[in-house]
């Protein structure tokens, strides 16, 4: 495998899910690449393996077998599984998360929500970095605001600017427009994808709506745990706005 | 940058009623502790104080009950036994006497005293070896007797403020219909002599019609005298008794060691009580906030990380209801002290609680060690959540 320009790869990284006696295949034998500040979409019907996928990606969950390299450094592979003290430490140094439910302190205020992960964890030079994020998201007259008064755009907005205050490499979207109306929806990917190609973020977005996952460079498709990429030379969103 | 402080702070503010009943039930057990261990301290230098302000290691009294007998003498009452004041002489002469003095211990009642009237107490004394014996006695106006058969009185601080009289003025003494005039008043010893008049020894024998009669003697010894050989001589002695007040101290924090034993069990469950009540309290907030701990750790926290969160959430609400606490044993510190005279069959002196600074101390960190050990399991539980389980929504 040639390791260069290489963001994350994984060979043949399979989840296996015991659901009482039954052996259930959320994700099987997926194998593929993602470059350095690509934008990536999954998609996929409920139950495909899209989320366990993304979850296996951001080292919140060990595979049962195959592998991860995160820029040609192997995370997973022969049966390896981390702690999740070495867990922690690949995430918090690697990746961005945004989800769905937005998961934002209700006691503490929007500049407080993005500068949280600071307080465990600081690269250097990400210490002005909050503001200046809320400011590139249009949330710094928000800033002194809890999370119950603003509106649900807003609140994925912070989730975005806290998922990127420790300048993360990657960032991992799960549903991230899934609370959101049609209008909302497009406001944040599109936020995702300036953050890609401003910045050079790699970006992995999970998401059931193909017209969001159009934003991508690249569309994948689950189905019963295995990944297909999509058609290269389909419509692109991305293509259309450049 | 925001600290764990300030999130463990703000997380506690998001359940206001259940914060505060948690603070409430850590305050009143620091209330407790603190005034248990402020009595325990307090009791024993009233005690002390009171027995050393007396003047003498030994007293003779008549015989029959010692403790009733030294009760008496630091508390004042009724039922006295008498004794020839010749034994004086005999006892001055033991080569372990440094200093005697004859007292006669009288009451009567006083219909104005009180609701319903009660005992006032009177002593007879010789001024000269009584004020040898308490050379820390000062007036806070005039002075001793001018001679043992006058009609003069010495009025403690106490008994002066109580009647209103000033040197000068004349008191009545209630059933014997003698009257006095004031000639001393001393100033606040903090002890039974506060409440007590004093008035020339042979006076006193001679309206009680006693003649050459005394109800104690006390002894000063001489510095380092065995006085356990002394007691055994002084036995021989007829009809008399010998208590020494270190054994009466003994025995007064013998008879008082059974209301410290339950005190100490109340302060117990207090704190067992409000133990629970801080796991209960940091658990369900626990459980509560799962899925925001998970996120916690996506973002970037170790589980030593969240297990610090958790535990200087304890450790807060601990600190605040142990100063709660001790502020509140400060302030009702009287009111204590009030509680514990009227359940106390004898109370020396002064105040019975006495709070000081390295109490404060030892109650804040037993209460902060107490709180940071019933924070250990809810800590623990918080530091093992593992974000997927969180985002999944798995709580257990």
């Amino acid at each position: 495998m040639n390791e260069n320009g290489v963001s994350i790869a994984t060979t043949n990284l399979t989840k296996v899910y015991a659901r009482g006696n039954e052996k259930v295949i959320s994700v099987n034998n997926v194998s593929f690449v993602i470059k350095k500040g690509e934008f990536v979409s999954i998609i996929g019907p409920s139950g495909s393996g899209k989320t366990t996928l993304i979850n296996l990606l951001g080292c919140l969950d060990n595979p049962t077998a195959g592998g991860i390299h995160l820029h040609g450094r192997s995370i997973f592979g022969n049966g390896k599984r981390l702690s999740e003290r070495e867990l922690t430490k690949i995430r918090r140094e690697t990746f961005g998360y945004i989800f769905q439910n937005f998961y934002l302190i209700p006691t503490l205020t929007v500049m407080e929500n993005v500068m949280l992960p600071l307080t465990f964890y600081s690269k250097t030079g990400t210490e002005n970095g909050a503001y200046n994020l809320l400011k590139l998201l249009g949330m710094e007259h928000r800033k002194d605001h809890l999370p119950g008064q603003i509106s649900g755009g807003e609140m994925q907005r912070v989730a975005i600017a806290r998922a990127m205050v420790n300048m993360p490499e990657i960032l991992l979207a799960d549903e991230p427009t899934g609370n959101l109306d049609t209008k909302r929806s497009e406001e944040i990917v599109q936020i995702l994808r300036d953050l890609n190609r401003k910045v050079g973020l790699t970006v992995i977005m999970v998401t059931h709506n193909q017209q969001l996952a159009r934003y991508a460079d690249r569309m994948f498709e689950m189905r019963d745990g295995g990944i297909y990429q999509i058609d290269s030379d389909r419509d692109c969103v991305n293509e259309e706005l450049a | 940058m925001i600290t764990k402080f300030q999130v463990a702070l703000k997380n506690l503010q998001r359940k206001k009623i259940r914060s505060l009943l948690t603070l409430i039930g850590i305050a009143l057990s620091s209330w407790v502790l603190v005034s248990l261990l402020g009595f325990n301290h307090g009791y024993e230098t009233a005690l002390n104080k009171d027995v050393d302000n007396m003047g003498f290691q030994l007293m003779i009294m008549a015989k029959g009950c010692p403790y009733e007998a030294a009760t008496m003498m630091l508390k004042g009452g009724t039922g006295l036994r008498y004794m020839d004041e010749s034994i004086m002489k005999d006892v001055a002469k033991e080569p372990e006497v440094e200093k005697v003095t004859p007292i006669l211990m009288t009451a009567v009642f006083d219909p104005n005293k009180g609701e319903s009237g009660g005992i006032a107490g009177y002593f007879g004394i010789e001024p000269n070896s009584f004020a040898e014996m308490k050379p820390f006695l000062k007036f806070k106006q005039g002075g001793w007797f001018t001679d043992t058969t006058s009609y003069e009185a010495v009025m403690g601080f106490e008994a002066a403020e109580l009647e209103q009289r000033e040197v000068g003025d004349m008191i009545l003494m209630p059933e014997k219909n003698v009257e006095f005039k004031v000639v001393g008043i001393l100033e606040r010893t903090g002890t039974q002599d506060d409440g007590t008049i004093f008035i020339p020894l042979k006076t006193t024998q001679k309206i009680f019609n006693r003649p050459a009669e005394i109800t104690t003697i006390g002894i000063k010894l001489l510095k380092g005298v065995d006085s356990g050989r002394l007691e055994e001589k002084l036995y021989q002695l007829p009809d008399v008794q010998i208590v020494s007040l270190a054994q009466v101290k003994e025995t007064i924090m013998k008879l008082i060691s059974t209301a410290k034993v339950m005190v100490l069990s109340i302060a117990i469950i207090a704190i067992l009580i409000a133990m629970v009540g801080v796991i209960n309290t940091i658990l369900t907030s626990v459980w509560e906030r799962f899925q925001e701990i998970g996120i916690l750790k996506t973002v970037g926290a170790m589980p030593w990380d969240v297990f610090k969160l958790i535990w200087i959430e304890t450790l807060i609400l601990c600190m605040i209801g142990g100063v709660l606490g001790i502020v509140m044993a400060l302030i009702l510190a009287r009111v204590t002290d009030m509680v514990i005279r009227s359940i106390l069959p004898y109370a020396p002196g002064g105040g019975l609680v006495l709070i000081d600074l390295k109490l404060i101390f030892i109650t804040l960190a037993a209460i902060i060690g107490i709180g940071l050990l019933s924070g250990i399991y809810p800590a623990w539980k918080a530091g093992r959540i593992r974000p997927l389980e969180a985002i999944r929504g798995d709580v257990g």
